[in-house]
């Protein structure tokens, strides 16, 4: 597609801010932006986190029951763990130990850190929208959140929604 | 295709979704039109990413294929 052509659009809702579902809005956005597409991420509710410049997504195999457990090194690296996660998940320092486990496992298989693939997105102009209502709620302030962030509400998604061809709810 | 004459490669191995394609379209872009790079993968979803890649960015994919385990792909600069 030429430069002159009108160029395809992406519109995410990121709406989870665990580190699994941090994933899926960034690794569109990032690969609609090799594309040349135009993206923008609306950040409201538990995804709002996600623009914070210090990040901090955890995640838990509380509820997760299909959550693959695999160590990512040593002897037990072919073996499946299931997790009895009901039990497990309510051991102190469980979530943190999880959390660990999946960032270690990502990177040795070489998939990008939540924070490169946010610097990627932030690098190929990716419109980064904080959810005015939720900072609200939550009590963010927009100094919490990287420079490149802008602020709207469910309007301003939506006119940049209107011209998309897709649109993803996450 | 005798002689294609590879302008920049970038190496890609060992790297999974959707990083192939982010970095193929970043050296794309300081190449200058009619310049080759050649990329080479370990993943192997780059193979469809890469042709749906071109697809969307209508730069040509001269070749894309398997060599002993890894993906090579030669891709011509075309605006």
């Amino acid at each position: 597609m030429s430069e002159q052509d009108k160029r395809r659009r992406l519109a995410i809702i990121a709406s989870k801010g665990s580190l699994d579902w941090a994933y899926p809005p960034f690794i569109l956005a990032t690969a609609a932006g090799a594309m040349d597409w135009e993206v923008a991420i609306f950040f409201t509710f538990y995804g709002l986190p996600l623009l914070k410049k210090k990040l901090d997504a955890a995640v838990s195999p509380l509820g997760n029951p299909a959550m693959p457990m695999k160590m990512p090194f040593g002897p037990l690296e072919k073996i499946d763990l299931p997790i009895p996660n009901l039990i497990m998940s309510t051991v102190p320092g469980f979530q943190q130990m999880t959390t660990a486990l999946m960032k270690k496992t990502f990177k040795k298989k070489g998939v990008a850190s939540i924070e490169e693939l946010r610097d990627m997105a932030v690098e190929m102009d990716v419109r980064l929208i904080g959810c005015q209502m939720t900072m609200d709620v939550f009590g963010f302030k927009k100094e919490d959140f990287i420079d490149e962030a802008e602020i709207g509400g469910a309007a301003t998604f939506l006119e940049f929604a209107a011209d998309a061809n897709v649109t993803l709810f996450i | 295709m005798a002689d294609i004459q590879i302008t920049e490669t970038l190496d890609c191995s060992g790297l999974l979704c959707p990083m192939p394609v982010v970095k193929t379209n970043k050296a794309m872009k300081k190449l200058n039109v009619g310049d080759v790079l050649e990329m080479i993968a370990t993943d192997p979803g780059s193979i469809p990413d890469m042709e749906a890649w071109a697809k969307q960015t209508g730069h040509e994919l001269l070749e894309a294929k398997e060599e002993g385990g890894k993906y090579r792909f030669l891709i011509k600069k075309t605006h």
